[in-house]
């Protein structure tokens, strides 16, 4: 017998391969596709055609449900790759000439003597985010909103080129640089929160979010009591949130004096 | 007939050399996370390690063995020289170049991503580039051994293919076309993303894409295991093969049912309908059969090797049974293994049950205690077989070699057991560390501390297996005759030509695939809005 012989009916390898093979996967097809779905009493379909699309798992939409009306703001910010990809000496120029306003807050280099945050060296993507969070309104304060909601897409990045472009110097009352708390470094895995450094640097830095080496201790424990208490929600998918909602006050404490204290030198140079 | 020795033992020593150091760094891992060490002040330093030993482990170290394997049956099983030397070893260096490739990204911490990828994470391109090397390596082999087996039957015509080979090109199709699950995953989806073409990722798509390789590989790790099983010991301990074409249908089984299984992985994932999960778990439960078919042939093999040495009795004929000779050592702790990890393997592919420990510690211990153990122990196994003919140097210290298995083995049932407890306990996977002060787990620092314990052992064997090979390179020397594979109770004369040929199953293997994944795979592509945006590791 050729190999010419091997794919014929006249073969009994052939025929009975394949006929074993087609029946396990025919039976096994109508109780995964009918005979399990109808099984459920709990799910209800509509004709055996229905119950099939539904374990194939045919896409479907939704009814008629509308997603519920949000009663306030959500950040609506996106970042792909190219948003804030190599910025020109002229942007940053303009930049520089924008940031004039921002400088009674933030101080002339990007460092603050007024416990708002220092920009200086902040991440481009942190600083694009919060001021098209501010000009929406996903993010309000007082002092700050009104600046930002005449700004133009293209101010926005120019300015957070800018202050990127700002070398990282100490804070304007640096303190005596105090140990990794175990928030810090460990996080509370048994109540699901992530270790600070994960995220903002000390260990690792995710997009989005800002290093807090030298950042004013007032200023990290009210946005911390702000998540926590859900003033503040301009946080992706309540990251944020979630995370300050399960930390104790003294966890909050720990936190923010601990980066108070860091010199911006020991920001992982990632960028 | 082994005439390309330096080709086969370069690919074993690199095979050891890189499972030398992932053992390693799995040994740190387990302690590091357990309660004797203290918490890892950097978890990022505890993925970049777990994505060294498993990318190592999964792609490298067995790839490299079936390959080395694979040259030495087909040189030795077919009596004639290897066709395609210089391919043989283009792909070896192809392998060498995409390790080193993939490494340097790993260690760099660059592509902290773990062996099976898990997409939106995204790591160094190179770390990509540098897997799919390897696997473009590895399929030079593929073509080489059908190459090979054609060659010799135009030589042979309608002559029986030697079972050693017919399975080792079963394996070399197996990977080939499990392979392509994952290479289309860092081709079509990864790649472009990590090279900066794309920002957004079809995560579901890739990991059916990766469901597709993921347990299929596991089949093409246990081939070189199965081999042995069938083609060396029976030989190596006296007796003989009992059915020549059982271990035809285990093997072609193996390539019909392996593959199109792999969904049991994604039990939990939305984007897969019930009803292909309930398909997939069912073709899962039939690849238990050539399993079943195999521990009874083997077992009645080994016992003709008993009554042949003159055991009598409905038992009795076990104590018969040459227990200080390496083989039948690493058989018997190759099957209790596999017995324990198969019997946890048929709750996994269970779709109710393996919701109680998907994503647990559980898993982790499974995998182990079938690779690591069932299947690593045959890896040793094969060494301690072939050596003397790659060398033609003797290896003399066999109290050494037990020593060797028996703390593999041990090792395996400590590290594995309480790793399997703790999974039933609930402990996740994939955790840099665990704050075993706290009531809620303290009770498993015991079982996570044995495991760790475990951990140190497998290492000492480990250690052991690699000065055993490396004394071996300098031992006296001595001719070791012509490598040979164990002979079939009936030999055979003529073999249907299903049974001795692989494109009727290959067919049977394809098909299947398009039935239980061509339709997830086609409308996750084609529905809209199913990208999330990367995620990048170590990016800012």
């Amino acid at each position: 017998m050729s190999t010419r012989d091997l794919f014929t009916f006249s073969n009994p390898h052939f025929t009975r391969g394949v006929g074993i093979t087609a029946a396990i996967l025919i039976v096994t097809a109508i109780a995964g596709f009918i005979v399990l779905p109808f099984a459920q009493p709990w799910v209800q379909f509509a004709n055996v055609w229905d119950a099939i699309c539904s374990a194939a798992g045919v896409p479907q939409r939704a009814a008629s449900v509308t997603a519920p009306e949000q009663a306030k703001r959500l950040s609506g910010v996106v970042l792909t790759s190219n948003t804030l990809s190599r910025p020109s000496q002229e942007a940053i120029g303009r930049g520089a000439t924008l940031a004039q306003r921002c400088a009674i807050c933030h101080g002339p280099t990007g460092i603050s003597r007024a416990d708002s945050p220092n920009l200086a060296g902040q991440y481009a993507a942190v600083i694009y985010k919060e001021l098209h969070d501010f000009r929406s309104g996903a993010r309000t304060n007082a002092v700050m909103s009104p600046f930002a909601v005449n700004l133009t897409d293209q101010e926005i990045a120019d300015l957070s080129n800018y202050y990127a472009y700002l070398p990282r110097l100490p804070a304007y009352h640096p303190t005596p640089q105090l140990p990794k708390p175990s928030i810090v470094i460990y996080g509370a895995p048994m109540r699901g929160i992530a270790p600070c450094g994960a995220c903002h640097g000390s260990l690792d830095n995710k997009t989005g979010s800002p290093w807090l080496e030298g950042q004013s201790e007032a200023y990290m424990k009210a946005q911390l009591q702000a998540f926590a208490s859900g003033e503040r929600r301009n946080d992706i998918s309540q990251q944020m949130r979630n995370i300050a909602r399960a930390m104790t006050p003294q966890e909050i404490e720990q936190a923010a004096a601990y980066y108070a204290s860091q010199p911006p030198d020991v920001v992982k140079a990632v960028d | 007939m082994l005439v390309n020795r330096k080709l086969i033992l370069a690919h074993f020593w690199l095979a050891f050399a890189v499972f030398g150091i992932a053992l390693t760094l799995g040994a740190w891992q387990m302690f590091i996370r357990s309660p004797i060490g203290t918490w890892l002040s950097n978890p990022e330093l505890y993925y970049r390690s777990l994505t060294a030993h498993g990318t190592v482990m999964g792609y490298v170290f067995p790839t490299l063995v079936a390959m080395g394997f694979g040259y030495a049956i087909s040189e030795s099983a077919l009596q004639q020289r290897l066709v395609g030397v210089r391919w043989a070893w283009a792909g070896f260096w192809l392998i060498v170049a995409g390790s080193i490739m993939a490494v340097i990204p790993i260690a760099l911490g660059r592509a902290s991503v773990l062996y099976t990828f898990y997409p939106p994470l995204i790591g160094n391109v190179f770390y990509y580039l540098g897997v799919v090397l390897v696997v473009v390596g590895s399929w030079f082999w593929v073509a080489l051994m059908s190459i090979n087996l054609r060659v010799w039957r135009k030589a042979h015509p309608g002559a029986p293919v030697p079972l050693a080979m017919f399975a080792n090109v079963a394996g070399s199709y197996l990977w080939a076309w499990t392979a392509v699950g994952a290479a289309l995953e860092l081709l079509l989806q990864i790649i472009p993303v990590a090279a900066g073409l794309k920002s957004t990722i079809d995560a579901g798509l890739a990991r059916v894409f990766f469901s597709w390789t993921l347990h299929a590989i596991v089949y093409f790790w246990l081939m070189p295991t199965y081999i042995a099983y069938y083609t060396i010991v029976p030989r190596a301990i006296g007796g003989r093969v009992y059915s020549d074409s059982m271990a035809r249908i285990s093997f072609i089984l193996f390539l019909v049912v392996a593959m199109p299984i792999g969904m049991h992985h994604t039990f939990a994932d939305p984007q897969v309908g019930a009803g292909f999960k309930f398909i997939h778990s069912a073709f899962t439960a039939l690849v238990a059969l050539p399993t079943l078919l195999t521990v009874f042939t083997i077992c009645a093999s080994v016992e003709i090797a008993a009554r042949l040495r003159g055991g009598r009795g409905m038992f009795g004929w076990i104590r018969a049974l040459p227990w200080d000779n390496p083989m039948m050592l690493a058989l018997a702790f190759s099957f209790v293994m596999l017995g324990f990890g198969g019997a946890g393997g048929l709750i996994n592919m269970s779709y109710q049950l393996d919701a109680s420990i998907h994503n647990t510690q559980w898993i982790t211990g499974h995998f182990h205690l079938i690779f690591g153990g069932a299947i690593v122990i045959m890896y040793f196994a094969i060494a301690y077989d072939l050596w003397p003919h790659l060398t033609g140097r003797e290896l003399i210290d066999v109290r050494l070699m037990r020593t060797q298995l028996w703390l593999w083995f041990v090792g395996m049932i400590v590290t594995t057991f309480p790793w399997h407890w703790v999974g039933i306990l609930g402990m996740p996977r994939r955790m840099a560390y665990f704050d075993f002060g706290d009531p809620a787990i303290a009770p498993q620092s015991l079982s996570v501390t044995l495991s760790a314990i475990g951990g140190f052992v497998l290492l000492a064997s480990g250690i052991i297996f690699i000065v055993i090979l490396a004394r071996g390179m300098r031992a006296p020397q001595a001719e070791a005759g012509p490598y040979r594979f164990a002979l079939a109770v009936h030999e055979p004369k003529t073999v249907p030509v299903a049974l001795n040929t692989h494109a009727l199953w290959v067919a049977l293997m394809i098909a299947l695939t398009l039935t239980n994944y061509g339709y997830p795979i086609l409308t996750l592509a084609l529905t809209e809005g199913t990208s999330v945006p990367a995620v990048y590791v170590g990016a800012q």
